[in-house]
């Protein structure tokens, strides 16, 4: 199989990622801080050396210099040439590869009508609000007609209603994109709303791969579990989730399963939704949602000494080694 | 010395620690120019201006001065991207080099070039056999004892600028297909033009008052390699109101230049 890309790199220090990606895919990369994430992309877009292979298409990219790649690549931060207005900054690429200046201008002005920006061509970056910086960003990063598309964290620093609008906009883009995108994100919507594939990355390794839904379902490292918001609970052969809507708390111990029964005091208490949520320094630290009342009645304030009990029907269970690692 | 009506700085008033350097250091910039303003006799001027070698001088100054900085910036630039952009060995001692004829004695820098491209020096003699040509006495001679002094200042200002702008904006540009030639001259030298022109100036005016180099590779002969501080210091060995008519010719036009540079590109903080 050579169509879509093949991945199989190191970035001495940093990561060391196996990717397999047909076109047509959205991959969502996720992970804490410093897991690599930026790493992967900055490698396969040539800013940083790596050593392996990266096969788009059955060219190994990692054998070109960065501006024959093919790649685009939309920065943290936007990263637009200040200078330069967004219809120029649009069609920089074109203009570098070659391509008459009207031409370009053209082309530009095309992409910036797609992303509802096409008004805009005139202003220089700073006079861009955040998320009309990021379209011209992404039309930028588009305009050079990449097979490979590399997002990184496109939504990080935007305001959350520009951040959501954003989001569906880039979904119907992904959606007629005929190559391949990788999406760096913090956020589990994005992986759950835009990615075909989710790769976790964790110390600069992965984690874990699979469907959106897969990784949301049975997640393999702590930083899934908070993102998607359920309690993760990993034992040597298996691991436990469940969601903090599930959990009791008492002030004594509970009766059942000492499996399923946790002791630890409250370390912070916050509005969630209509609940409060519990953060408990418990063996693992779980998540617990209680009524306001039940709050209030209980005195759950953070310090409190509490104990955390779940029903066994309420819990999911699954292997901790899946197969494809 | 605060103004009444002023609100007081709120972190308190400066420490006289450091206002009264600041005044002595103020006073000894101003008053000599002052001084010698109140010198000139103001009724002699206009006959001490109408001299023709101040005319010729005048002109040598201005051209071979403008002449060097566009010398040094063709050539100081590329060294200035090459310091602020590629990692290469020795690049520390790139710098230094660099920064020598900056710190050298001006008489030093004029012996130096003498050695290399004098009639009988190392490059001199055979550039002398090969095209008839050689530097000392010319005009292209005080060029070449410009650029000598006023590159560094040129290459390590330039760099400067260039180091402010974002090298993560050539990762962008390269991943947009660019070379590292687009990059340069439609993202780098754009971003940096500031601080370029302001490199530019700082060269042509370190060129206008050279004189230690210049005298010592050339001479002085008027209408060829005489030059403003040349003439100034010929002249004020037999007639001191002309020199400082001279020399107010030569503060009229520093300013000028400050001046017109000033609100366009050297910005005020």
């Amino acid at each position: 199989m050579t169509a879509g890309l093949h991945v199989d790199l190191t970035v001495p220090g940093r990561a060391s990622v196996r990717l397999d990606a047909g076109p047509g895919t959205v991959v969502a990369v996720i992970g804490p801080n410093g897991a690599g994430k930026s790493s992967l992309v900055r490698a396969l877009a040539g800013l940083v050396p790596a050593d392996g292979t990266a096969v788009l298409d059955g060219t190994d990219l990692l054998r070109l210099p960065a501006r024959d790649r093919e790649v685009g690549l939309v920065f943290q931060g936007q990263l637009l040439f200040p200078h330069l207005s967004a219809l120029d900054n649009v069609a920089f690429g074109p203009r570098a590869r070659g391509r008459a200046r009207r031409e370009a201008d053209a082309a530009a002005q095309r992409l910036l009508d797609t992303f509802g920006v096409g008004h805009l061509g005139h202003r220089r970056p700073r006079e861009l609000s955040g998320g009309q910086a990021q379209r011209v960003a992404i039309a930028r990063a588009l305009a050079t007609e990449p097979r490979l598309l590399l997002l990184d964290e496109p939504f990080a620093g935007l305001d959350v209603t520009v951040a959501m609008a954003l989001r569906i906009e880039l979904a119907q883009h992904l959606a007629d994109f005929d190559g391949v995108a990788i999406l760096v994100t913090h956020e589990a919507i994005d992986a759950l709303t835009l990615a075909d594939q989710v790769l976790v990355l964790d110390g600069g390794t992965v984690a874990q791969r699979g469907t959106p839904q897969d990784v949301a379902a049975r997640p393999a490292t702590d930083h899934v579990a908070r993102l998607v918001g359920v309690n993760l609970v990993r034992g040597a052969e298996e691991f436990t989730t469940f969601s903090p809507r599930d959990v009791t708390v008492s002030l004594r111990r509970p009766e059942g399963s000492a499996r399923l029964r946790w002791s630890g005091s409250i370390a912070s208490a916050q509005q969630h939704g209509d609940a409060v949520r519990l953060l408990v320094d418990s063996e693992p630290a779980l998540l617990a949602d209680v009524t306001p009342q039940a709050a209030t009645e209980l005195g759950l304030a953070p310090g409190r000494e509490v104990w955390l009990s779940v029903k066994a029907t309420a819990v999911s269970r699954y292997a901790a080694h899946p197969d494809d690692r | 010395m605060t103004r009444t009506g002023r609100a007081a700085d709120p972190l308190g008033r400066p420490p006289l620690l450091l206002l009264a350097p600041a005044v002595v250091a103020l006073l000894l910039l101003v008053v000599p120019l002052v001084a010698m303003l109140a010198a000139i006799d103001w009724a002699s001027l206009p006959d001490d201006l109408a001299s023709a070698p101040l005319r010729r001088a005048l002109w040598l100054s201005l051209t071979t001065s403008t002449a060097a900085m566009l010398v040094s910036l063709l050539l100081g630039l590329p060294v200035a991207w090459l310091l602020a952009r590629v990692q290469f060995r020795g690049r520390g001692l790139v710098r230094v080099l660099v920064t020598v004829p900056m710190v050298l004695p001006p008489v030093v820098a004029g012996v130096a070039l003498r050695s290399a491209f004098g009639r009988t020096g190392l490059v001199g003699a055979p550039l002398l056999d090969a095209t008839g040509f050689a530097f000392p006495f010319t005009a292209w001679g005080v060029v070449l004892a410009h650029v000598f002094v006023s590159m560094p200042f040129v290459v390590l200002a330039i760099e400067g600028a260039l180091r402010t702008a974002d090298p993560e904006l050539d990762g962008a540009a390269a991943t947009l297909g660019a070379t590292r030639w687009t990059t340069f001259r439609r993202v780098t030298v754009p971003l940096a033009l500031p601080g370029i022109v302001a490199g530019m100036v700082l060269g042509w005016a370190r060129s206008l008052g050279e004189f230690g180099a210049t005298i010592t590779f050339n001479g002085n002969y008027p209408g060829r390699t005489q030059t403003m501080p040349t003439l100034i210091y010929v002249t004020r060995q037999s007639d001191q109101d002309a020199a400082l008519a001279l020399s107010l010719v030569m503060l009229v036009v520093s300013v000028a230049v400050l001046v017109l540079l000033r609100g366009r590109w050297l910005g005020t903080p």
